[in-house]
């Protein structure tokens, strides 16, 4: 390992701009003649727009323009789409109600969106959206998850009942047989709360349109900016794809949210061209409330039948999942793929049987947040391995071990063939960290002091490296998810790599310059990452799915081999040896047994020149490209254990300890794979202990601020024991499994196992608040003094 | 509208404002010190964190006119020149960032903490004094670890704290 090569904690090149302020995000771009907008959105959750009236509104000082849906529907301009087509059990399409960008009749949620003002200034733009009369026909709502089905009012006409699909996975015959010979049935229902993710940049785009050359631009707070220009041209319909610039700069964080096409970027770059000027929309925290997609809201019953030694025999889920008011982006894929074929967990399960019922409801659309179906399915999965383990009265970690899949590549009854792990390494060097064999004496103690002491464990999998482009376009997915690189040499030898992936925190100025490094011994500081950009790189599917380093970088790493490959050729005519006794190592093409070589900076300035070797069969320069398609989702797994210590008078619970050992196979920058496990788990941490999102049976979002919805602060945290295990992926050609998600994937069935313990029975909810912890409490409160 | 006159990173600044305009739109929009951000509308998130008259402030939260006569720093001031202050680097040495959204809010917060803490800080003072900042990426871990070290590093470099 060199210094910057793969494995060094190189530190990263990006912070120099972020910690000195120069960091550039959308909202710090600035147009020419940019006018500011505003969206009008619904107060109401469910209701009919009789009319809108906008006349004393257009009268407003410094008021441009003013559209509603109607002017969208003029222009031609289509609905926003969802790219993923799920159907149900009885080979129905499911039913996608039409999601205009702006209203057209009727408005669904609170926060959607109503007219855009375009003003000289954005105080202007809201004084004119408050001038504007809507004359609304106040419906019903229909807000619960598990009721929505059974409501008197449908949220959109094509779903009658609200359902959007009844979807099922695995073999329900095999699976009923599974419980009928069962010696025990363990028995679940959980509620996995609707999160919002809150990356701390608030969405922003800002539409251009040049009236000389007919080409739009838009700069967009998008994780995946080449998709975006895709669906805005292809879909939405706003300008042609090449005439269509998309630029996401510097993103301040995602975790999904940012992957959707929403209303206000197809409103801005269609209205540039309405007003003849550059138009800017900026997000504030309560509009990300209200209209950034939320994650999670499943309601599920999970049933788990084992013999009478504890093994698994079988595994049954219904889950009821909410999608909110339109289907967004990706939304039908969370419940579905990527929910489903991740309930055999780290379990050899011979038979699993899933259903899912996806329903609408008048809230804001559900997609895909931080781990996307996967932290929905290792609650599931962990807490009902937690519970078996306790009623069978088995120490929770023999229990998991006792049902581990030992050897690979391991096909599960749900899609997913693991192609490596080792899930007793991982848990074993997990026991040791979390000094688990001295847990219950530090239980006693806590008991001396009036607290209950808990401990919970989580051995999550996930699938990640998303994904083989037939294998998703098989179920449903209207893409591929193939990844892109274009690899630059320049004639003095430095390198620009283009990449389709998008950073936006993950460190890829870094992590994929380290890999150039690795490969072609060139300085680090000699390589430039571009992304972000669609006239820069040709094409790219973007970053969710902790697929930048297994597939971004292993698109990278094929053009880095061609490059070589080219090289070498280079290398042969100066050197004037065959090219196939050209060796490339340490950054010198070098003749193989002798002490010729050329260096890569020479190499490639010969490449250039090309005066070795012009006029024969190869062509000067040295720029290389490749699209890398994975063989396999990889599979990153771990164990996480929590402990916890609660107050049972103030209710309050205190992680004490945080254990995380997880397998990412090949890391090419630990202290950045580390930096990923703490935020993930403080986002899981959020989700079990602070984070819930209220909305009250008016479909009023009730938790639309950050004096609502509680976020993770410093002290609501302690500081991690991070850990290693590595089986390298076989499955791409770095061996990298991916590690943005998994924190968030493990983190929340953690917590509740171990709060669960402490109280010594199972019924708590998250956002487990001191209020709940406390009532939890004081229900036992008789049974623990007993104890 | 109303005529501010202040000093911004060392440089005299004057201009006529809508009597509405937040601090933090002024160093944005008017100044175009973007390294500034704000991330809420509420005064929790601390993204906006600049220090005024010396002392940590929520730029969304003091009006432009509040700040006449003033003296404020910003993220884009705490540097000497291409020379890091110690809290910029400490962030960076111990990977305190990711997306880069809360930092400059994070370190101008860490700076006045340093201020009027000191420099031996304890992992507990610094998680209860990063109250006022939120952070969605880093999980607080290396944010923490990050602001001891530069305490130490500013108890090191006396000169440059003096120099603010």
């Amino acid at each position: 390992m060199t210094a910057t090569g793969i494995g060094a904690p190189v530190r990263r090149k990006e912070d120099q701009r972020f910690v000195t302020g120069q960091g550039r995000y959308v909202d710090d771009f600035n147009r020419p003649g940019q006018a500011h907008a505003y969206f009008l959105r619904s107060p109401h959750a469910h209701a009919n727009i009789r009319s809108i009236n906008t006349l004393a509104a257009r009268a407003m000082p410094g008021v441009v323009g003013i559209f509603t849906g109607e002017d969208l529907a003029a222009d031609g301009i289509g609905g926003l789409i969802c790219g993923w087509m799920i159907h149900s059990k009885d080979g129905t399409p499911m039913k996608a109600g039409a999601h205009p960008a702006l209203a057209q009749g009727k408005v669904r949620y609170v926060g959607d969106h109503v007219a855009v003002v375009i003003a000289e200034t954005l105080a202007q733009a809201k004084d004119a959206a408050e001038a504007i009369e809507v004359d609304y026909e106040v419906l019903p709502a229909v807000v619960e998850t598990a009721s929505a089905t059974k409501a008197a009012t449908a949220v959109h006409d094509v779903a009658p009942d609200n359902t959007v699909f009844n979807w099922h996975l695995g073999n329900k015959e095999a699976t009923d047989q599974a419980f009928a010979k069962a010696a025990r049935v363990t028995t679940i229902e959980l509620v996995n709360n609707r999160l919002v993710p809150n990356p701390m940049e608030p969405r922003a785009a800002l539409g251009e349109y040049d009236l000389g050359s007919d080409n739009y631009t838009l700069y967009t707070t998008s994780q995946n900016p080449h998709v975006a220009r895709l669906v805005l041209s292809a879909f939405i319909g706003v300008a042609p794809e090449h005439k269509l610039r998309v630029i996401a700069p510097d993103v301040g964080g995602g975790f999904g949210s940012k992957i959707f096409i929403y209303a206000e970027e197809t409103v801005c770059v269609w209205a540039a061209k309405k007003v003849r000027r550059p138009v800017k929309w900026t997000s504030d925290r309560t509009e990300a409330f209200l209209a950034d997609a939320h994650g999670r809201d499943h309601v599920t019953k999970a049933e788990m039948a084992m013999d009478e030694d504890g093994k698994i025999l079988g595994f049954r889920v219904h889950t009821i999942a909410n999608l909110g008011a339109y289907l967004s982006t990706f939304s039908s894929s969370v419940p579905t793929y990527l929910y489903a074929p991740l309930l055999s967990g780290q379990y050899d399960i011979p038979a699993i049987y899933c259903e899912v019922d996806a329903v609408y409801t008048n809230t804001a659309p559900v997609d895909a947040y931080r781990g996307a179906g996967r932290p929905e399915a290792t609650f599931v999965v962990e807490r009902i391995v937690e519970k078996a383990a306790r009623e069978i009265g088995m120490d929770p970690a023999k229990f998991r071990k006792k049902n581990y899949i030992k050897n690979f590549p391991h096909q599960t009854p749900v899609i997913m063939t693991y192609d490596a792990g080792d899930y007793h390494a991982s848990m074993n060097k997990a026991l040791e960290v979390a000094d688990y064999k001295n847990f219950g004496k530090r239980k006693r103690e806590s008991a001396r002091n009036g607290k209950l002491r808990g401990i919970g464990f989580s051995s999550y999998i996930e699938a990640c490296g998303i994904a083989p482009s037939q294998a998703v376009g098989s179920l449903g997915a209207g893409v591929g998810l193939w990844e892109s690189a274009e690899v630059r040499v320049n004639p003095t030898g430095s390198v620009e790599v283009l990449t389709g992936s998008h950073s936006h925190g993950q460190g890829h100025e870094t992590t994929f310059a380290q890999l150039v490094s690795d490969r072609l011994g060139v300085p680090i500081d000699n390589v430039s990452i571009v992304h972000g950009d669609t006239d820069k790189v040709q094409f790219g599917m973007g970053t969710y799915g902790s697929r930048s380093g297994a597939v971004g970088m292993s698109a990278i790493a094929k053009a880095l081999d061609k490059v070589i490959a080219k090289g070498k050729k280079v290398a042969a005519y100066v050197l004037e040896a065959s090219e196939g006794d050209i060796e490339f190592k340490d950054g010198k093409f070098t003749v193989a047994g002798t002490d010729k070589s050329l260096d890569f900076a020479s190499t490639a300035l010969q490449a250039y020149i090309a005066h070795k070797f012009s006029g024969q069969d190869l062509e000067p320069g040295l720029k290389e490209g490749a699209f890398y398609d994975p063989t396999n989702f990889t599979f990153p797994a771990g164990v996480h254990i929590c402990e916890v210590e609660i107050d049972p008078d103030t209710g309050v619970t205190r992680i004490e300890r945080w254990t995380a050992v997880d397998d990412f196979g090949v890391i090419i920058n630990p202290m950045i794979v580390e930096g990923q496990v703490h935020g993930g788990i403080a986002q899981g941490v959020g989700q079990a202990l602070l984070e819930g999102t209220v909305y009250d049976k008016n479909g009023q979002l009730v938790t639309a601020s950050y004096n609502d919805y509680c976020m993770p602060r410093a002290h609501d945290l302690p500081s991690f024991q991070v850990g290693m295990t590595v089986t390298p992926c076989p499955s791409n050609p770095l061996g990298i499994k991916g590690c943005g998600e998994a924190g968030a994937i493990a983190a929340p069935a953690a917590v509740i196992n171990a709060i669960t313990d402490a109280l010594g029975h199972e019924d708590i909810a998250m956002p487990a608040t001191p209020q709940n912890v406390w009532r939890a409490a004081q229900r036992n409160a008789m049974p623990m003094a007993a104890e | 509208m109303a005529t501010v006159s202040l000093t911004v990173n060392g440089q005299p600044v004057t201009a006529d404002v809508d009597p509405r305009t937040l601090l933090v739109q002024f160093l944005r929009e008017n100044l175009r010190l973007t390294g500034t951000h704000v991330g809420c509308d509420t005064s929790q998130c601390g993204a906006c964190v600049v220090h005024l008259n010396g002392e940590a402030v929520k730029a969304c939260t003091v009006l432009a006119v509040q700040a006449d006569a003033s003296v404020v720093t910003t993220i884009e001031g705490l540097a000497n020149g291409s020379e890091l202050h110690p809290m910029q680097a400490a962030f960076r040495e111990h990977h305190g960032l990711q997306c880069g959204y809360c930092t400059p809010g994070m370190i101008m917060a860490a700076v006045d903490m340093v201020n009027r803490k000191g420099s031996a800080l304890d992992e507990h003072t610094i998680r209860a004094e990063l109250e006022g900042n939120l952070c969605r990426c880093t999980g607080y871990h290396n944010i923490v670890k990050a602001v001891a070290a530069g305490a130490q590093a500013m108890a090191q470099a006396p000169v440059r704290q003096a120099a603010e």
